[in-house]
């Protein structure tokens, strides 16, 4: 870790107005990724701004009927408030599928939309990473990809996004509001949040240096039967291989997102049409891009199952 | 004390504290944080500097250049010790790759320079800015698979070859040919390995994590070319080991060079990656065996030829041991290979040999069952032996096998269903079960007991409690043996001023240490029957009393002048390994849940019954036995190390990769020990069971998969990429 400076701020224009003062700065908030991150070296901020104190950790109701979840709120706040229990239960799921109770008591909803990739690579400084070192090759294409992209991939970079909540917001339609260092805002609904690879892994977000956010916000509830079903490689406590996060309604249309596929939360929109004709017809127009490795091929069948197992569960 | 024929009648047989249900006499201090582990012991030494290890980031080739300048300067920092200032270290017999010192890398994160410095961050980050040239040699080949078509390179151990296997095996009625793999492993125990190091007048003290107190003193002593009287090492707790910490590591070598080069002591940790890649692991094995049987299901010919990673000079992991002496059958051909990879060292974990055969012989079973249309209990019932099959003259000392078979067929209410044939639900369920072999070896041990004048005894060995619970039947031998109550007896462990004593490893330790003590207590009682001019065979320690027909005297009472001291060792004789096979057997049954749609496996209940002589102390070997049963279950589902073919190293080199059950991944478990002792093995009549728990267990996991699903995987771990395509469509 590298010796950075730290201060903390109450407000969120304070938040940014401190970041665009310190172009090496990074917001701290639940610390539970960005800590560990900078223990390897692989962040390396030199100053720290921590945003604990900004007083964006309430639920509340939006003038829509929807909810404003200040990005300060625990991910284990958020999975357990009724409202979103009862109006908006897919997230709440997911946010119980990812990482540990400890884990989630720290852990933020803007952190949480804002961890970076578990590719094993990224994580070892003497590896090849285009994510970690831009140009300097990816080392999982040719090495070990069994947990990485399938879809939305690129030359540079099969890197996977690793949260559940994002995918259940991804399928709620959120938007991620953010101010900057002027006082603008922004509403950046999550289809548009996090980025494919391309040429730059490094970005991962529509995010500027700087932009600070503030909430994420959820329109009025859409009812359905709402489903998070995540497959890893244990039964707890491990990152998804494939997530479903799904609302069928009772005339079995509805909408899904993926997790595990991409470098962002996967959802083709053209493809929930073919909702009501069932997990293949879905996954045969939301994936048919793929362009998988020998190593995580599995992961279209998975998805195609997992999908199909969702969608039974739903009629029951 | 030499052990040259079986045990008699003795005083340990009166089983008053021996046998108990004792709880862990130093669980308060684990459950409350009270126990230091090495890198704790800031009481050891005042003044202790922070050294972080610098590991190679290629696998093979030389280092041209380090620049430490800007580490020197940093913050904090004392001093940088590194590979390029010093030839290769001296090795240890014991140690197969190099642990410092010279330009070669012969595999990734060897380590190459310590920092040390006032504090951790200051070590680490210094650590961090050493520049490294290295001339990297890419030319090796690191995939098993492939070096196990170059047959010129093995060494090839032909274990077993009696009869005529080929000709048999051509003849035979049924027959099963098929390949399995078990992948590498990592203990990843809790504690990482650390010590502290320090150096005053030419003589070196270590605080480390280490089983074997011995070979790490006898090892640092070659290393440094010291005498190994000159050399200290204590290890009172360590934070879990499965072999991992066996033998000296880098840890303790890069502490004693940064302590020397600082003058002030000097504590390494070996951060999580290092522990994987610089420290050794569980060999890969490619496995291929043969059966014939009649058709009634008597085996005829049995063929095991399993190949495994090391470097030069290594055993790698030998998965045919169990093959030669579990099931019987005429002919039998038996042959281990040495694929020589240079990946990290490979050597012993939990069950060494036994935990990966295993996984293949009994998967080998049930599908040789299945074939021959048998309850695969029966199938193993009627292969049982008496006799080591391959030489006849030697038998088992003690084998209950059937007897572990019937009983847990009977408790799990094995029916032995058709595969396929259970759903719940979205839910498929498998009933599956194997057997399990596990040597019971035996180590000369020591120990030394001092009675104090106030009537408590002081117990001391060097023996190490990895966390199986060799405090706790340690005190209570002592107990039995003297008649003084559990709280009287003061154990001391780890230490290397104590008697050598066999060390935790290869499912000796609690066998042979108990022995060693036993005979330190012998040793007492015969000084106290000289000064009561008794005969010692016919006295009674009991209640804290030496009782001698009518007169009875308190037992401290011969301390009164001052301790009294006895020491002694036993020693096994080779009447054990000549004349008898000791081993120890289990049967393993499991049910599970395979979902139809997504192939995820949810185990629902285990229960393993286990023979394994006489039970010390039935808590402590049931906790090592489910502990084995978990590590079983991590084997079958998820624990593997990822090759990168490549580049030659373990990708998946942190927790969040390296995956081990957790606690939503263990269902209820069951164990189940016959009751008995097995006079052949030690004056105590026990045996280990800390490997016993893992051996089998993945391949009874792994037969319930199939018997749920109707797929057969043959490749560890059975992670459901690997069968969602043969899953029948929903
Ligand atoms: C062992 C382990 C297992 C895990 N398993 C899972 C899992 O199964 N599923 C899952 O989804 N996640 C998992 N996680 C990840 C966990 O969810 C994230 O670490 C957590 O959500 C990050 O939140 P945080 O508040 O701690 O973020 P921090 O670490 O504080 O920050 C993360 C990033 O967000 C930035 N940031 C934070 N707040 C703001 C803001 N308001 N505006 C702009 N930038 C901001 C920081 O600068 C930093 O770059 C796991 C983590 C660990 C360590
Ligand atoms: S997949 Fe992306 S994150 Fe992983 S090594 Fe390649 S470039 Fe780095």
């Amino acid at each position: 870790m590298k010796p950075f400076t730290y201060e903390r701020v109450s407000t969120a224009a304070a938040a940014a107005a401190a970041a665009a003062a310190n172009p090496g700065a990074k917001f701290i908030a639940g610390g539970t990724n960005l800590l560990d991150l900078m223990k390897l070296e692989i962040e390396a901020p030199t100053h720290l701004i921590d945003v604990n104190a900004t007083g964006l950790d309430k639920i509340e109701p939006t003038a829509e009927g929807g909810l404003r979840i200040g990005a300060m709120v625990r991910n284990t706040d958020l999975a357990a408030d009724v409202r979103v229990r009862r109006d908006y239960p897919v997230l709440s799921r997911a946010l119980l599928a990812g990482a540990s109770g400890q884990l989630r008591n720290k852990a933020t909803t803007s952190g949480n939309l804002l961890q970076r990739t578990r590719c094993p690579y990224f994580y070892d400084t003497n590896m090849p990473c285009n994510k970690r070192a831009p140009g300097s090759g990816c080392g999982a294409m040719d090495g070990i990809s069994r947990q990485l992209a399938v879809i939305g991939g690129s030359d540079a970079c099969i890197a996977t996004h690793p949260g559940d909540m994002p995918v259940a917001m991804r399928v709620l339609d959120a938007v991620v509001e953010t101010v900057d260092a002027a006082g603008k805002t922004r509403s950046i609904p999550m289809a548009d949040f996090h980025t494919l690879p391309g040429d730059t892994p490094e970005v991962e977000t529509v995010l500027k240096q700087g932009e600070f956010i503030t909430a994420v916000t959820l329109p009025a509830p859409v009812g359905g039967r709402q489903i998070y079903h995540k497959v890893r490689d244990r039964a707890s406590y491990a990152f998804a291989l494939v997530s479903v996060a799904a609302i069928v309604q009772p005339d079995g249309t509805g909408r899904v997102a993926f997790g595990g596929l991409a470098h962002k939360p996967w959802r083709v929109e053209e493809a929930e049409t073919e909702m009501p004709n069932g997990a293949r017809a879905v996954t045969a127009r939301a994936l048919a891009d793929a362009d998988p490795t020998g190593d995580n091929a599995y992961k279209l069948s998975l998805a195609e199952r997992t999908l199909a197992l969702v969608l039974a569960e739903a009629k029951e | 004390m030499k052990f040259d024929r079986p045990a008699t009648t003795n005083p340990s047989d009166r089983m008053a504290v021996l046998g108990q249900p004792h709880t862990r006499i130093d669980g308060k201090l684990k459950t409350t944080g009270t126990a230091a582990y090495a890198y704790e012991r800031h009481d050891a030494v005042e003044g202790q500097l922070y050294g972080y290890p610098l590991g190679a980031g290629i696998a093979r080739g030389h280092v041209l250049a380090m620049d430490t300048r800007e580490a020197e300067a940093a913050p904090g920092v004392v001093t940088v010790v590194t590979t390029l200032q010093m030839e290769k270290l001296p090795q240890d017999d014991r140690n197969i790759v190099r642990l410092f010192g010279g330009p070669e890398i012969v595999h990734y994160h060897q380590a190459i320079a310590v920092v040390v410095a006032e504090t951790f961050e200051q070590a680490r980050a210094a650590a961090n800015m050493i520049r490294v040239t290295y001339d990297e040699d890419t030319s090796e080949i690191y995939n098993l698979a492939e070096k196990r078509e170059m047959v010129e390179d093995q060494d090839i151990q032909t274990h077993t070859n009696v009869g005529d296997f080929h000709t048999a095996f051509g003849q035979a009625e049924v027959k099963l040919d098929a390949t399995y793999v078990t992948p590498p492993q990592t203990h990843v125990m809790m504690e990482p390995h650390a010590s502290i190091a320090h150096w005053t007048d030419g003589r070196l003290r270590v605080w480390t994590s280490s089983q074997m107190i011995d070979w790490h003193r006898q090892a640092l002593a070659t290393t440094f070319s010291l005498d190994p009287e000159a050399v200290h090492v204590e290890s009172p707790f360590i934070g879990g080991g499965f072999g991992g910490k066996l033998f000296l590591r880098a840890d303790a070598v890069l502490a004693a060079l940064g302590a020397k080069k600082a003058g002030r002591p000097v504590k390494v940790a070996l951060p999580r990656p290092m522990v994987i890649n610089n420290t050794t692991h569980r060999a890969e094995t490619i496995q291929h065996i043969r059966i014939g049987a009649t058709k009634e299901g008597k085996i005829t010919a049995i063929f095991h030829d399993c190949v495994s990673n090391t470097p030069p000079g290594g055993a790698g992991e030998d998965a045919t041991n169990q093959t030669r002496y579990f099931y019987a059958g005429e002919h039998r051909l038996i042959v281990n290979r040495l694929a020589q990879v240079r990946l990290p060292e490979s050597n012993s974990m939990r069950a060494p040999g036994e935990a990966a055969g295993l996984m293949a012989l009994e998967v080998a079973m049930d599908e040789m069952a299945e074939k021959l249309g048998m309850d695969p209990v029966e199938f193993r019932i009627a292969n049982d032996t008496q006799v080591v099959p391959e030489n006849p003259s030697q038998k088992f000392s003690q084998r209950r096998f059937v007897e572990c078979l019937r009983h847990g067929a009977e408790t799990f209410g094995w029916t032995n269903p058709k595969p396929m044939s259970q759903r719940d639900g979205d839910w498929l369920i498998g009933h599956g079960m194997s057997g399990a072999y596990r040597g019971a070896p035996a180590q000369p041990s020591g120990a030394r007991v001092r009675l104090q004048p106030n009537g408590r005894l002081i117990v001391e060995t060097d023996m190490t409690d990895i966390g199986t619970g060799s405090y706790t039947i340690l005190a209570q031998t002592a107990a039995e043996m003297t008649g003084l109550p559990m709280d009287r007896i003061e154990m001391r462990l780890g230490n290397s001023s104590f008697p050598v004593s066999s060390g935790s490893g290869g499912q000796f330790g609690a066998a042979s240490s108990t022995a060693g003590l036993y005979a330190a207590c012998v040793a007492l009682r015969a000084m106290i029957a000289e000064r009561m001019q008794a005969d010692p065979d016919t006295l009674d320690f009991r209640d804290g009393q030496v009782i001698d027909g009518a007169r009875s005297l308190p037992l401290s009472g011969f301390a009164s002048e001052g301790e009294m001291v006895a020491e002694d060792k036993i020693e096994f004789g080779d009447f054990r390994s000549k004349e008898y096979k000791l081993a120890t057997f289990a049967a393993h049954f499991v049910e599970t849940r395979v979902n139809a749609y997504t192939g995820e496996i949810r185990l629902q209940r285990m229960l393993s019954v286990c023979d394994a002589g006489r039970i010390l102390n039935p808590v402590t070997a049931r906790s090592q036995v489910i502990g084995g049963m978990t590590m079983g279950v991590g084997s079958a589902l998820m624990e593997k190390l990822d090759v990168d073919d490549k580049r030659g190293f373990f990708v998946n080199h942190d927790l969040a990769g390296y995956e081990v059950p957790v606690h939503l991944d263990i269902p209820q478990q069951e164990v189940i020990f016959l009751t008995g002792d097995d006079p052949v093995s030690t004056p105590l009549k026990a045996k280990g069971v800390g490997e016993l728990g893992i051996s089998g267990v993945a391949a009874a996991v792994a037969n319930a998969i199939h018997n749920a699903t109707g797929v057969r995987v043959r490749d560890f771990p059975i992670t459901l990429d690997k069968f969602i395509d043969r899953l029948p469509p929903v």
